[in-house]
């Protein structure tokens, strides 16, 4: 189970980067190094001209310039909201396989953790053995469950649900929903639902509507992330697989254009794999993102 | 957002002309806008550099520099490079002729393995095999049943061992199984690891050893970023790698990672999943990938999805009801299932060249709309389809009612359908060659 402390310390003077990074003043060649250092880690060309720029511009030194301008756009971490009263109710969205499910197992976990009485709520009625795979989280974590069957209305399990943690007095109700690509307009229809329907359950919910981020995904995360805040009311990111080669980087961009926060990252399919965003570790991982391909 | 490479070279060329002729720097510099477009589409940045270095060369021949379209030499040239990389014509993970044939499934977590194994199922099915699909995931939580439940769907055996069995255990019993069962091809469905999982990618080897399989094939999600290339190497290095299934195609993913990994693995794309029903799984055009990538849409798969979905019998049919003025609403009904059944709407329209930058930025297609039209029609009586002319005012509330749509909903598609005949009887005797299946319906959809 590696923390991610831990992956961030593995990763650290990987590249040459560091000790261009040390010099004074931004020339070509450490400008360059800079840049095939983004863009190898997804930040993508865009989100990397503006901070290239940026650390051109800047009088202090590139290193410090660099990771300043890295940690405005990640905008810091948040922590998750919690409802004033009654229960607060949680929706994880995103892609398909981006890691909803098991984000909300873990989450699960460290509520459960915390002393806290948890429903998990399958409101994905379309992936085959979708309920299943939450209802095994649900086991393993001590948390209560509630699914529908195989194509029956999501909103209306997603209501159920959290209906039932408001009647039987929960602290938590943990929403899944089916992975959809953004292009999906029914889909995405069927979502501004669920999102609806849990509103009516309990009144300001949900309090937290997770889009969960796969850190191996490239530019058209973006996009995604775009059109799923356009759907629904995302409040905060959460970056998963961060245990892999990839860091992700597109969620830089992603964090400034839609002043998201990220909240969560994941680190591995166990339990206690899931870990609150520290965009320190984070910056000092992303620049030293490996360059092997040739 | 990405504007499309032509428009950027357009620019590009127009800014430098302005200087009176173009100069080999001149070319240099337009080529940064290829070298963006091919990192916004994912290209790994040193594939990116090893082509565009490949570009630069051919482009700052005479030709280019002296061509009244710079812009589309360039592309010429550029489109030319892609599709040479992305490899010839597409190639398929040999079957043997008596024996059983292994055919195993990896990749990263949540790549789409399962789901593609369920669609080889079908495909092999379909093509007269006899497919049999391993469920060597013990990993994830519900992967087997999520396995078998695809199986029944698509009514091939699965083969799950028994339930403490790890992966190796599975692996060590397919070949009873499938003599038992009489199948002549495995595909075997493996648990998603991370490609720097030492213990797992270990288990993988275990499991290869076992089953000696004719393909090893790396699931790649078209969404997947830079380290495309580092995964499936270290797959390739750690395991073993044939090809690869690019998966969730259907979305608005460039899929930069084709690109690479042609050119820094060099394993051919074996298929591309283009959805979630079993059937959607694609033959790879290296072609149409290259139009892609540079963001260029993908006619040839509109057009070989409307071959696919539009019966030519039944469009003669209709072409010739138009030219006489005598349609009605169930030739229309027709012709929307048909249209329907070559994707959803707003999929069809990205694959239009060209089409992103004139429609207004947003648009969005209803297909609920769509399914409101089949329901009002669904609601009318024989003679009203034949007749639509006889839907009076209680007519209408009637239809109304039955499609749970209301009065208004259904003036617009009579008023619809009324003009569409008025256009059509006003063009009769002019003959207009390719009235195609969407041709006449497609701007006047609600
Ligand atoms: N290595 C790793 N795997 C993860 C992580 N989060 C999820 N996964 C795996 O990714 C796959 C897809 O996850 P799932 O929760 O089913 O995705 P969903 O389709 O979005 O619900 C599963 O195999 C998970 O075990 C993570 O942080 N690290
Ligand atoms: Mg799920």
């Amino acid at each position: 189970m590696p923390r991610w402390s831990e992956i961030a310390g593995r990763l650290r003077g990987l590249g040459g980067l560091r000790a261009l990074v040390s010099r004074r003043r931004p020339d070509a060649e450490l400008l360059e190094e800079l840049e095939s250092t983004l863009l190898l880690g997804d930040v993508g060309v865009t989100a990397t001209e503006r901070i290239l720029e940026a650390v051109r511009r800047s009088p202090d030194e590139p290193a410090n310039a660099l990771r300043r301008e890295l940690l405005q756009a990640l905008g810091g971490g948040a922590p998750l909201v919690r409802a004033a009263a009654g229960p607060t109710v949680t929706l994880a969205v995103g892609v398909n396989g981006t890691g909803k499910t098991t984000t909300l197992g873990k989450l699960a976990h460290r509520y459960r953790a915390e002393g806290r009485q948890v429903i998990l709520v399958a409101a994905d009625t379309f992936r085959a053995a979708a309920a299943e795979q939450l209802e095994v989280w649900a086991r393993r974590t001590g948390a209560g469950f509630v699914g529908g069957s195989p194509g029956q209305d999501p909103a209306a399990v997603a209501y159920d649900g959290v209906e039932a943690a408001l009647r039987r007095g929960l602290d938590d109700a943990l929403v899944d929903t089916a992975g959809r690509l953004a292009t999906e307009h029914n889909l995405m229809a069927e979502l501004r639902k669920i999102h609806r329907s849990v509103g009516r359950a309990v009144s300001g919910a949900p309090h937290e509507v997770l889009l969960i981020l796969d850190a191996g995904f490239g530019q058209n995360a973006v996009a995604q992330a775009r059109r799923f805040t356009e759907a629904v009311a995302v409040t905060g990111l959460v970056l998963t697989k961060l245990d892999g080669i990839s860091r992700g980087g597109a969620v830089v961009g992603i964090a400034s254009e839609l002043n998201l926060p990220v909240k969560l990252v994941g680190t591995g399919e166990g339990v206690s794999d899931l870990e609150p965003f520290d965009p320190e570790a984070y910056v000092d991982a992303l620049l030293d993102t490996p360059d092997t391909a040739r | 957002m990405f504007e499309s490479l032509t428009q950027r070279l357009t620019a590009s060329f127009a800014r430098l002309r302005k200087k009176g002729q173009l100069s080999e720097a001149d070319v240099v510099e337009a080529l940064r806008e290829v070298r963006v477009a091919l990192l916004e589409a994912d290209v790994n940045l040193r594939v990116v550099q090893g082509l565009v270095a490949r570009i630069r060369e051919e482009a700052t021949g005479q030709a280019v520099l002296q061509s009244l379209s710079p812009t589309q030499s360039v592309i010429r040239i550029v489109h030319e490079a892609l599709k040479e990389t992305l490899g010839g014509v597409s190639t398929r993970p040999p079957l043997s002729g008596q024996d059983l044939t292994v055919w195993m499934l990896m990749g990263l977590q949540g790549a789409g393995k399962t789901t593609a194994a369920a669609k080889l199922g079908l495909l092999l099915t379909r093509e007269g095999r006899r497919p049999l699909l391993v469920a060597a995931d013990r990993q994830r939580p519900a992967a087997i049943r999520q396995l078998e439940l695809l199986g029944q769907r698509v009514g091939v055996p699965v083969f799950a061992g028994s339930e403490t069995d790890d992966a190796l255990a599975v692996a060590r019993g397919v070949a009873v199984q499938a003599r038992r069962l009489g199948r002549d091809v495995a595909i075997v469905d493996t648990a998603g690891r991370l490609s720097i999982d030492a213990a797992l990618m270990a288990e993988l080897r275990a499991v290869k050893q076992v089953l000696a399989p004719r393909a090893m094939i790396l699931v790649v999600d078209a969404m997947t970023g830079q380290a495309a290339v580092e995964v499936a190497q270290q797959f390739r290095d750690e395991v073993g790698l044939d090809g690869v299934i690019l998966t969730k195609l259907d979305g608005d993913a460039r899929a930069g990672a084709a690109l690479s990994m042609r050119s820094a693995v060099g394993c051919p794309i074996y298929w591309a999943s283009t959805g979630e029903k079993p059937e959607a799984l694609e033959v790879f055009h290296p072609e149409r990938m290259a139009s892609r990538i540079l963001g260029m849409g993908d006619v040839l798969t509109l057009i070989e999805r409307a071959q696919a979905a539009v019966d030519p019998a039944e469009v003669r049919r209709v072409e010739q009801r138009l030219r006489q003025g005598t349609l009605t609403m169930d030739d229309f009904l027709d012709q929307l299932r048909q249209v329907r059944r070559m994707g959803p709407i707003g999929d069809l329209l990205k694959m239009i060249p060209g089409l992103n930058r004139v429609l207004p930025k947003g648009t969005s297609i209803d297909e609920h709309a769509l399914v409101e039209v089949e329901a009002i029609i669904q609601s009318m009586t024989v003679r009203e389809r034949q007749h639509p002319e006889v839907i009076d005012a209680s007519r209408r509330r009637r239809i109304a009612r039955g499609s749970g749509t209301s009065v208004q909903a259904v003036n617009r598609l009579l008023k619809q359908f009324e003009d569409l005949r008025r256009l059509m009887k006003s063009q009769k005797g002019a003959r207009r060659p390719g009235v195609g299946p969407i041709g006449p319906f497609g701007p006047r959809l609600p």
